[in-house]
C-alpha cells in the first residue's frame, strides 16, 4: 500500500519542497493561497483511509490496474537480456496519465473546488482529465497549444465528447509550455472554485511530489509482480521516457533509495542535439525557474526560455521536472536521448516482435535498448507509458502505411 | 535612500507610476518614453523587461512583450539605454521581471549591474519571499534596491504583515484576483478590500496596480493608497500611437484629468 513517507531520504523531496536544490515553489503571490491551500492538505487528504479507498477501487475497477507486467520474449532474446514491460498503455484512456488525474479529482472533490483546469501537449492528459471530470461530474476546460490542436486531432475530439471545453493556448509558441502558462493564469483569474490538475511532476511544489505520488502505483505493482514473476523485487534497470518526467517518476519512485537498481530517463532529441531541433532539456538545458519550479530548462544566454522540438508532442517541453533534475545531476539517473527516427523504429520493431504498438512517447524509452549494453540475465523494465492509436498518423507517414 | 524612499518622504499622495515594456513599440523608444512621462507628470516609472513567460501578466503585456523582444530586447541593452536615460533623469525606476531573468543573469551580477545603471527598485513577481529573505535581502540592500512585494484580496493579514516587513520603497497591491490587463470597473468588493488594507497601518506606502485604465479607477485607488499603478492601459495607447510623445500627454492628461504638459 501507498503510505505516507515522511522521514527524510536523499532522493525524496524536502519540507521546504526541495530536491537538493531542484523545486520550490516561485510562483506570483496570486497563486500563494491556493497553491500553499493545497501544499497544507495534500498529504493528510491523499492518506485518507477513505480516500485510498476510493483512490483503489478506482484504479482497479475503472481504470484496470494493476497494469500487467509482461516478459517481452523475443525482446529479450533479441537484446540478449530480461526485457519486462509495465503495460501502462493497458490503463483506460491509454496512458499512464489517469494514474494521476484519478487522484488529483478526488483531491479537488474534497478541497470542495467545482472547477477544473489542466494543460495538455499530446493530448493525452487531458483526456484522461476530461475522463476523470466526466466521471466525477466536474466542469472541465483544457488549455492546449493552437499548434498542439492541429497535430493531435483525435484528442482534441475525444475530450470534446467528453463535455470538455478545450481553449487554445495562442500566446508564445503556442504549444505546451504555452498552454501551462494559460492554465496557471487561468488559476489566477479564478482563485476560489478551480483547481488546477497538473499533468505531469512538473509546477511548484507540492505539484512534482503530489503527483510522483499518484504515479508511483506503477512501481508499487512493479515490485510484487517482479518477486512474483522473478523471486527478486528488484530489477536490475528501469527505463522509462521523460518529458516532465510523471511515467518515470512513477517508474523509479519505490527504488529511488535502493542504488542497486539503475534508472534509465530517456529524453528526446528530436532531430539530434547539436541540431537545434531538440527537447534533451538535461543536456542542452540550465538552471532556472520554469512554470514555478528550479529546475533545468532550455533557455537563451538572456533567459528567454527555448522552444523545444520532438516529433512527440508529451516530450516536446523545454524543462523537466525538479526529481529529475536533482536524480539525474546527482547522477542517481542516467540520461540518454533518442531522436524522432530512433524513436519510430523502436516503435516498429516493437510492433512487429511483441504485437504492441507504443505511444511515441513511449517509444522513446525502447530506441535505448539498441544502445545499452545488458548482461544476459540482467532484469531490465521499460514502463511503456502509452499505447500508440493517437500517433498512428504518424506512423502511417514515416512507414507510408497506406500505400 | 533610493529615490523611490525620496518620492515619498515628499509627496504622499496621488502618486502616478506608468508601467511599460521595454523595447516597445520600438527597441529605442525607452528613453523617450521615461523623459516624456517625466515631463507629463509621472511620479515613477515602472520598466517591464519582456519575458518569453510572463506568467503574471494578461494578453496586452504578453503581447508587447514578444514584439520587444522580436525587436531586439535583452537586458545588456536595457542596461544601456536605463543608464543613459540616467544622465537625464532623476525619476525613480522600479524594473519589473520574471526570477529566471535574473538567475540567468547571475542574481549578484544583476543587483550590483542595476546599482551601476541607477534602477531604485525591482519588482520580481515569482521570487518567493522566504528565499529573497534568506539569500538576497542583504545583497539587494546592499545594492541599494528597493525590493517590493505584492498583495492580493486572498493574502491572509498575517502574510501581508510579514510581505509588508520585507518590502522596502512601497508595498504593489494588486487590485483584484487576475492577470494583469482585465478592464473592468472598480467593484465594492475591492472598495472593502482596499478600505481593509488602510486599516492595517503597512509600514511602507501603497500603491494599486492592476485594472487601472482611467481617471476614474486612478482616483478611486488613489483615496484608498498612495497612489496608482498604470500598465496595460498605457501599453494599449502605445499601440495605437502614431506619435509618442503626444499620446504620453494625452495619457497622464487622461489619467489625472487636468491638461499636461506643453
Ligand atoms: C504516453 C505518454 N508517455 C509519456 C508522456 C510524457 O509525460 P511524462 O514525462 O510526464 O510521463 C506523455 C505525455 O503526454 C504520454 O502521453
Amino acid at each position: 500500500m501507498l503510505e505516507a513517507n515522511l522521514d527524510q531520504k536523499k532522493y525524496d523531496v524536502d519540507e521546504q519542497g526541495f530536491y537538493g536544490e531542484f523545486g520550490g515553489a516561485f510562483i506570483p503571490e496570486m497563486l500563494y493561497p491556493n497553491v500553499e491551500h493545497l501544499r497544507k492538505q495534500y498529504l493528510e487528504i491523499m492518506y485518507e483511509p477513505e480516500f485510498q479507498k476510493e483512490f483503489r477501487a478506482l484504479l482497479k475497477d475503472y481504470v484496470g490496474r494493476p497494469s500487467p507486467l509482461y516478459f517481452a520474449k523475443k525482446l529479450s532474446a533479441h537484446y540478449n537480456t530480461k526485457i519486462y514491460l509495465k503495460r501502462e498503455d493497458l490503463n483506460h484512456t491509454g496512458a499512464h496519465k489517469i494514474n494521476n488525474t484519478i487522484g488529483q479529482i478526488l483531491l479537488a472533490k474534497r478541497l470542495g473546488k467545482h472547477r477544473i483546469i489542466a494543460e495538455t501537449g499530446a493530448g493525452q492528459h487531458g483526456v484522461a482529465t476530461a475522463t476523470v471530470c466526466a466521471l466525477a461530474g466536474l466542469e472541465c476546460i483544457v488549455f492546449m497549444g493552437e499548434v498542439d490542436i492541429e497535430r493531435q486531432a483525435p484528442n482534441v475530439a475525444r475530450m470534446k465528447m467528453l463535455g470538455a471545453k478545450v481553449v487554445p493556448a495562442k500566446s508564445g509558441s503556442r504549444t505546451l509550455k504555452d498552454a501551462t502558462n494559460e492554465a496557471i493564469r487561468d488559476w489566477i483569474n479564478h482563485p476560489n472554485d478551480t483547481h488546477y490538475i497538473i499533468g505531469s511532476v512538473v509546477g511548484p511544489h507540492p505539484y512534482p511530489d503530489m503527483v510522483a505520488r499518484f504515479q508511483s502505483v506503477i512501481s508499487e505493482e512493479m515490485k510484487w509482480q517482479l518477486k512474483e514473476q522473478t523471486g527478486n523485487e528488484n530489477p536490475d534497470t528501469i527505463i522509462a521516457c521523460v518529458g516532465g518526467g510523471s511515467n518515470a517518476a512513477g517508474a523509479f519512485y519505490h527504488y529511488l533509495e535502493n542504488e542497486k537498481v539503475k534508472l534509465v530517463a530517456v529524453e528526446a532529441s528530436g532531430l539530434g542535439n547539436d541540431t537545434g531541433k531538440s527537447a534533451a532539456t538535461s543536456v542542452l538545458g540550465s538552471k532556472g525557474v520554469l512554470h514555478g519550479s528550479r529546475t533545468l530548462l532550455m533557455q537563451t544566454e538572456d533567459g528567454q526560455v527555448e522552444e523545444p522540438y520532438s516529433i512527440s508532442a508529451g516530450l516536446d517541453y523545454p524543462g523537466i521536472g525538479p526529481m529529475h533534475a536533482h536524480l539525474i545531476r546527482s547522477g542517481r539517473a542516467k540520461v540518454f536521448g533518442s531522436t524522432d527516427e530512433e524513436a519510430l523504429h523502436a516503435a516498429r520493431f516493437l510492433a512487429k516482435m511483441e504485437g504492441i504498438i507504443p505511444a511515441l512517447e513511449s517509444a522513446h524509452a525502447f530506441a535505448v535498448l539498441e544502445k545499452m549494453k545488458f548482461e544476459k540475465d540482467e532484469v531490465v523494465v521499460v514502463n511503456l507509458s502509452g499505447r500508440g492509436d493517437k500517433d498512428l498518423a504518424t506512423y502511417i507517414d514515416f512507414f507510408k502505411l497506406n500505400g | 535612500m533610493t529615490r523611490i524612499e525620496k518620492l515619498f518622504s515628499n509627496k504622499q499622495k496621488d502618486i502616478c507610476n506608468i508601467y511599460f515594456t521595454a523595447g516597445f513599440p520600438s527597441l529605442n523608444d525607452t528613453e523617450k518614453i521615461i523623459l516624456t512621462l517625466e515631463k507629463a507628470g509621472a511620479d515613477m516609472v515602472e520598466i517591464g523587461m519582456p519575458y518569453s513567460d510572463p506568467l503574471a501578466d494578461g494578453e496586452t503585456i504578453q503581447q508587447s512583450g514578444s514584439v520587444a523582444l522580436k525587436n531586439g530586447m535583452t537586458l545588456q541593452v536595457l542596461f544601456e539605454q536605463i543608464e543613459s536615460v540616467r544622465q537625464k533623469s532623476q525619476i525613480p525606476l522600479v524594473m519589473m521581471g520574471y526570477f529566471n531573468q535574473v538567475m540567468q543573469y547571475g542574481e549578484e551580477a544583476f543587483f550590483k549591474k542595476c546599482k551601476e545603471v541607477g534602477i531604485d527598485g525591482l519588482i520580481l513577481p515569482d521570487l518567493p519571499a522566504a528565499i529573497y529573505e534568506a539569500d538576497y535581502q542583504q545583497l539587494m540592500k546592499d545594492n541599494n534596491l528597493n525590493n517590493i512585494f505584492l498583495i492580493t484580496p486572498q493574502t491572509p493579514d498575517e502574510r501581508i504583515v510579514y510581505l509588508d516587513n520585507l518590502s522596502s520603497g512601497f508595498v504593489y497591491m494588486v487590485a483584484d484576483a487576475s492577470v494583469t490587463g482585465k478592464q473592468k470597473d472598480i467593484s465594492n468588493n475591492q472598495i472593502t478590500y482596499f478600505e481593509r488594507i488602510e486599516k492595517m497601518n503597512l509600514s511602507n506606502p501603497r500603491l494599486i496596480g492592476f485594472g487601472i485604465a482611467d481617471h476614474q479607477s486612478f482616483s478611486t485607488a488613489c483615496a484608498h493608497a498612495n497612489g496608482a499603478i498604470i500598465g496595460s492601459a498605457f501599453i494599449r495607447a502605445l499601440e495605437k500611437s502614431g506619435n509618442i510623445e503626444a499620446t504620453i500627454y494625452d495619457f497622464i492628461g487622461m489619467i489625472k484629468n487636468e491638461k499636461v504638459g506643453v
